[in-house]
C-alpha cells in the first residue's frame, strides 16, 4: 500500500500543564499509511519528535479498540473526528487524504481542565457516578439470577444505554458543555431494570446535583452529543432523565 | 551474564496449602478454619489494592463493604478504564440453565483439561463452585446480560467445551461486568470506605519484617514519588502479554507491579505459560501498535478455513466449497471450530507455515459466517455479534457480512503470574495477588470466558475471607512511610528514573519494545525449541545493554511523561522475558500454550511429560540480576481427574 502513503500537516494544541497558556504548533508527518489508525499516526509523530530532541505530544489512550473511553481529541473541530460512531482510536487514516491539514485539540470544557497537551482531567465523571451510578447491593446477598425475569426488550434497552464508554465526547461537543448524555445514559440503564427501582429517585436527584456542582452546563437540545457519541447513545436518554428528575422532585 | 538451565538451583518445594478432604468440601472446610476479624476491628485495617480491573475493583468494593479501609490505585485516569473493560465474549458459570447437563464438576473438569493438567484441582473446583455466585451478584448489580424472550438469561458456547454456559452482554461482557464492579467501588468511595488514586503507577513493594507493608507509586501527573502504608497489599495489576509488544492487551497493560514484587521476594510461577489467541485481526504493517481481538464467541457461528491449494490468490467468494479446507472440522470432528485456543492457534500457524495462509502476507486464515447467515438470517448474526463486525470493518475496511474475516493468532493472556497459595497469598506474607496477575487457575492454557470468572471469584468471594484470616492471625505493628525500607525504595526509584532520562541515546522506547517483541514472538511465542530459547537467553542481556546505552527518553520526571512510564515498563518486560525463556527452556515437555517443538505427538499435538513435569514452577529472585533464578516446585496432585492426552477429536 506504500504507493498510497500520505504526507500530512498537523496543527496540534500544546500546553505544558494545567496552569500554562497553550497554543498551536505545526508539524509535518510523512509516509502515513491509510491502514494506520489515527493514534498510530501520532505514535509516528512522537517518535520523530523524540529523535529530534523535542517533547512528544501527550494524548490519552489505552485499549485502542474503542471501549475503554480513554482516548479523546477534537479532530478538525469534531470530538473523535468525523466518522460516525467511531472513537479516535478506531479512526483510520484512510479517511484522510494526502496533503491535508489536520487540527488536533483537547476536549474543551470547564469541567475537564487540560492536564497537558491533549490530555484532560475527566474525574468529574467519577464523582457523578459515585453519587448513584450503581445499584446498592453488597456482595453475597444476591438471589439466583434467573429469579429476576427481565424481558428481552428491557434488557436490550438497558444495554443500549449501558454501552456508554464515559469518554466525554458528548461534553466536548455540546455548546453548553453539558454532561446530560453521559449522566442520563446511566440513569436510563437502571430505569429500565427492576433492580434499579428501589433507588430510582434518589439516584437521579443525587447524580444531577453532582453534575451541576461539577460545572457542566445545562442541556438545550442541540443534539451534538448524540452525533459524536462513539457508541451512538441516544438523546432520548436525556428526555428520560428529565422526566425522572421531575418525578423525583415532586415526590 | 545469561541465565542457563545448567545453573538452575532447586530450592525448597512449595506448598499450596490446599485443604484436605473431598474436593467438594475443600473450600467449605477452609472457610471454617479461617479466622474472622470483628466488625469493630475491621476499620483499624488499611488495605492497599493495586488495580481496578475486575479483580481489583471487586476486591476493593467487597473489602470496603466489610468495613476495611481501602486505598485503590490505577494507572488510567479513572478506575473504569482498566483493561478488563475490553473483554468481549463472556463469562462462564455452571448454572446449567440450558439443561445440557452442565455442573460444577463439568466446569471444573473442562477447565483442568483445557489447562492441560497443569493447574491445581482444589483451586479450579472452587472457581467452578463460585462461578454461579458471580452471575447472581452481577445480575443484582444491574449488569444487562443478554436474555431470551421469556425473560431468562441467554447463554452461548466457548472453545474447549460441549455445553452452553457462557453469559454475555453483546460483545461487551467485560465492559458491563467492570462497570458493575466499578459502580460498587464508587459506592464505597461515596461512603468514605475507599479512597481512589488514579494516574498512579506502583513502582515498588515495601516489605518490613518480612511482611508486605506498603507501596511506593509515582504520581503520573506531577511526577512525585508517593508512599502508602497498609496492613496488607493486594496486586490485581493484570497480565503481561505486552512483553510481545503486539498483543490484544491495552497499551498500559504491564508487568511492573508484579515484577517489582518478584524482586522483593514473591515467587513468579510458570512465566512461560502464555496464551496466543486464535482469532485476532492480522497485522497490517510495521507501524502497528496493537492487535485487535475478534472474540472467540465468533467461532460459535463462524467456520475456519483456508484454500486447499497452496498460495491460492482468488478472492474467498470465488473459491468453491470443495476447494476449501475447513481444517478444524476435518481434524477435530467432535469439537470442530470450538477446539481450545492453543489448538486453534497452533493449527492456524501450521496451515500458514505450510503455505495455505491467505491475505497480503499469507499470515491469515478465513473465519466465515456465510453459512450461519444463510441458516439463521443476518439479523440473528447482527444481534449476537453486531459490535464485533462493526469493529472489524472499522479496522480493515471490509464488511464481514459479505466477505469472510481474515484472522491470525495474537498474544492475549498470561496464565503465568505471581505464585499464590490457596488463600491467594504470595510467598511474601501480606502480599495477595488476584486476577490475571496471579498464576492460579488456568494451568497451561486458559479456556475462553474464564478469566472474567476468575478475576471476580478472587475479588468478590475469596479475598474477603482469606485476608481476614491473615490480619487476625498476624502481628502487624504500626509503621510509617519514614521507615528505612520506604526510604530505600524511594531512593531506588528516583535513581532509576534519573538514569532513564540521562541516557539520551538514539532509540525510542517504541523501537526497543518492538525489538523485544520480535524476539519473544519468534522464540518464546506459539512454538518454542531449545535452540531458539538459548538464543533468546543470549540476546536479552544484550538488549538490556542496548537499553542502557541507547535509549532515548524525552521530557522530564516532573510532569506527565508517557515515554518515561513506558521506558520503565519496557525494562521490566525485558527482564521478565529472560525468566519466560528460562522457564520455557527448563520445561522439557509441551503442555497447553507451551509448545516445545521437540515434544509433540505424531499428530502434532502437545506431548506432556507427567512423570517429570507435573509441577508448578515457582521462580525465586536470587538477589541480583546476573544469577540464574532459583526453582521451587509445587507438585500437582490429581485425585479427581486422571491426566490424559487431551483429545478434542
Ligand atoms: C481483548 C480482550 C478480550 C477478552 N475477552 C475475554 C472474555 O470474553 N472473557 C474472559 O473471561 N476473559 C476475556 N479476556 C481476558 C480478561 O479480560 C482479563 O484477563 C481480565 O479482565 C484481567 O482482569 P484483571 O482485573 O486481572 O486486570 P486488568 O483488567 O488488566 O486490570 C489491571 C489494573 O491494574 C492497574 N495497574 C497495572 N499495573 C499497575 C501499576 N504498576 N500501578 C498501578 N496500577 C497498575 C491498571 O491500571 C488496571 O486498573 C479478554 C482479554 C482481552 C485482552
Amino acid at each position: 500500500m506504500s504507493d498510497k502513503n500520505m504526507t500530512l500537516t498537523l496543527r496540534i494544541w500544546r500546553q505544558k500543564d494545567a496552569n500554562s497558556k497553550g497554543g498551536f504548533e505545526t508539524y509535518t508527518v510523512t509516509d502515513i499509511s491509510p491502514d494506520m489508525s489515527f493514534l498510530e499516526m501520532l505514535d509516528v509523530l512522537n517518535d520523530n519528535l523524540t529523535k529530534e530532541g523535542k517533547e512528544p505530544v501527550e494524548f490519552d489512550n489505552d485499549c485502542r479498540e474503542g471501549i475503554c473511553g480513554m482516548c479523546s481529541l477534537v479532530i478538525n473541530g469534531i470530538p473523535h473526528g468525523d466518522q460516525h460512531r467511531t472513537a479516535t482510536c478506531q479512526l483510520h487514516m484512510r479517511h484522510f487524504h494526502d496533503g491535508q491539514t489536520i487540527t488536533i485539540e483537547p476536549f474543551r470544557a470547564k469541567a475537564f481542565p487540560v492536564v497537558k497537551d491533549l490530555v484532560v482531567d475527566r474525574s468529574a465523571f467519577d464523582r457523578i457516578i459515585a453519587k448513584g451510578g450503581y445499584i446498592s447491593v453488597n456482595t453475597g446477598s444476591a438471589q439466583d439470577a434467573n429469579n429476576i425475569p427481565i424481558s428481552k426488550e428491557a434488557a436490550d434497552a438497558a444495554m443500549d444505554s449501558a454501552e456508554c464508554i464515559g469518554c466525554g465526547a458528548c461534553v466536548a461537543a455540546c455548546p453548553n458543555a453539558s454532561a446530560s448524555l453521559f449522566v442520563s445514559a446511566k440513569i436510563s440503564q437502571y430505569t429500565f431494570l427492576p433492580q434499579g427501582q428501589p433507588e430510582r429517585y434518589r439516584r437521579v436527584l443525587r447524580m444531577v446535583e453532582q453534575m451541576d456542582a461539577e460545572g457542566f452546563g445545562g442541556c438545550s437540545n442541540h443534539g451534538e452529543c448524540e452525533a459524536v457519541c462513539p457508541k451512538g447513545i441516544s438523546i432520548a436518554n436525556i428526555a428520560r432523565m428529565r422526566r425522572e428528575y421531575v418525578k423525583a422532585s415532586l415526590r | 551474564m545469561a541465565f542457563s538451565v545448567d545453573k538452575i538451583k532447586e530450592g525448597k518445594p512449595l506448598d499450596g496449602r490446599i485443604p484436605e478432604g473431598p474436593i467438594e468440601k475443600k473450600w467449605d472446610r477452609r472457610k471454617n478454619e479461617l479466622k474472622v476479624v470483628s466488625p469493630n476491628n475491621k476499620r483499624k485495617y488499611t488495605i492497599l489494592v493495586v488495580g481496578t480491573g475486575l479483580a481489583g475493583a471487586s476486591a476493593s468494593a467487597a473489602l470496603a463493604e466489610l468495613g476495611y479501609n481501602v486505598k485503590t490505585f490505577c494507572i488510567q485516569d479513572s478506575p473504569r478504564r482498566a483493561h478488563s473493560i475490553a473483554a468481549q465474549g463472556g463469562i462462564n458459570a455452571a448454572k446449567n440453565y440450558q439443561n445440557d447437563n452442565d455442573s460444577v464438576f463439568r466446569l471444573f473438569y473442562d477447565t483442568i483439561k483445557g489447562g492441560d493438567f497443569r493447574a491445581r484441582e482444589g483451586n479450579v473446583y472452587r472457581l467452578a463452585q463460585l462461578s454461579v455466585d458471580i452471575i447472581d451478584q452481577a445480575v443484582a448489580q444491574g449488569v444487562p446480560f443478554a436474555r431470551e424472550y421469556g425473560g431468562l438469561l441467554a447463554n452461548r458456547s466457548f472453545g474447549g467445551v460441549l455445553v452452553s454456559r457462557t453469559f454475555y452482554a453483546r460483545g461487551q461482557t467485560g465492559q458491563q461486568l467492570l462497570l458493575g464492579a466499578y459502580g460498587a467501588l464508587m459506592r464505597q468511595v461515596d461512603l468514605g470506605q475507599v479512597e481512589i488514586f488514579p494516574r498512579r503507577e506502583m513502582l515498588d513493594l515495601v516489605v518490613i519484617d518480612g511482611k508486605a507493608r506498603g507501596i511506593v507509586v509515582r504520581n503520573l501527573i506531577t511526577g512525585e514519588i508517593e508512599s502508602y502504608v497498609g496492613h496488607a497489599v493486594i496486586l490485581a495489576s493484570g497480565g503481561y502479554s505486552n512483553v510481545y509488544y503486539l498483543s490484544t492487551n491495552a497499551k498500559n497493560s504491564n508487568a511492573t507491579a508484579v515484577w517489582r514484587a518478584y524482586k522483593k521476594g514473591a515467587y513468579f510461577a510458570n512465566p512461560s505459560f502464555t496464551q496466543i489467541h486464535p482469532t485476532a485481526i492480522p497485522q497490517s504493517g510495521h507501524y502497528q501498535s496493537k492487535l485487535t481481538l475478534m472474540s472467540e464467541s465468533l467461532r460459535n457461528d463462524g467456520r475456519v478455513w483456508v484454500p486447499k491449494k497452496k498460495g491460492d490468490k482468488r478472492p474467498p467468494n470465488q473459491i468453491p466449497e470443495e476447494e476449501r479446507d475447513y481444517y478444524l472440522e476435518r481434524k477435530y470432528p467432535s469439537f470442530g471450530n470450538l477446539v481450545p485456543r492453543d489448538v486453534a492457534s497452533r493449527n492456524a500457524k501450521f496451515m500458514c507455515d505450510a503455505g495455505y495462509g491467505v491475505g497480503e502476507f499469507g499470515r491469515a486464515v478465513y473465519l466465515d459466517f456465510s453459512d450461519a447467515i444463510k441458516r439463521r438470517g443476518i439479523d440473528y448474526i447482527r444481534d449476537k455479534y453486531g459490535n464485533l463486525f462493526e469493529m472489524y470493518e472499522k479496522i480493515t475496511g471490509e464488511n464481514p457480512y459479505e466477505v469472510p474475516m481474515k484472522i491470525y493468532p495474537a498474544p492475549h493472556y498470561t496464565m503465568g503470574g505471581l505464585w499464590v497459595d490457596y488463600n491467594l497469598m504470595s510467598t511474601i506474607p501480606g502480599l495477595f495477588v488476584l486476577g490475571e496477575a496471579n498464576f492460579s487457575d488456568h494451568g497451561a492454557n486458559r479456556l475462553g470466558a474464564s478469566a472474567l470468572m476468575q478475576g471476580l471469584a478472587d475479588g468478590y468471594f475469596i479475598i474477603p475471607y482469606t485476608i481476614g484470616d491473615y490480619l487476625a492471625s498476624t502481628d502487624l505493628p504500626n509503621v510509617t512511610t519514614e521507615e528505612k525500607e520506604f526510604q530505600e525504595s524511594r531512593n531506588a526509584i528516583q535513581e532509576f528514573v534519573k538514569r532513564l532520562l540521562s541516557v539520551k541515546g538514539k532509540k525510542t522506547v517504541m523501537e526497543l519494545h518492538i525489538e523485544l517483541g520480535e524476539l519473544m514472538w519468534d522464540y518464546v511465542g506459539m512454538a518454542r525449541n531449545e535452540k531458539g530459547l538459548k538464543l533468546v537467553l543470549e540476546k536479552l542481556p544484550e538488549l538490556k545493554k542496548e537499553f542502557w546505552n541507547n535509549i532515548n527518553v524525552p521530557g522530564s520526571d516532573k510532569n506527565l511523561n508517557k515515554a518515561l512510564e513506558f521506558a520503565g515498563r519496557l525494562y521490566d518486560f525485558i527482564e521478565l522475558g529472560e525468566l519466560m525463556a528460562l522457564d520455557a527452556l527448563h520445561r522439557n515437555e509441551s503442555c497447553g500454550g507451551h509448545f516445545r517443538e521437540e515434544y509433540q505427538t505424531p499428530e502434532g499435538e502437545a506431548l506432556r511429560d507427567d512423570e517429570h513435569f507435573s509441577y508448578v514452577a515457582g521462580w525465586e529472585y536470587p538477589g541480583n540480576d546476573e544469577d540464574t533464578p532459583i526453582l521451587h516446585k509445587e507438585p500437582l496432585v490429581f485425585e479427581n481427574v486422571k491426566p490424559t492426552q487431551r483429545s478434542y477429536k
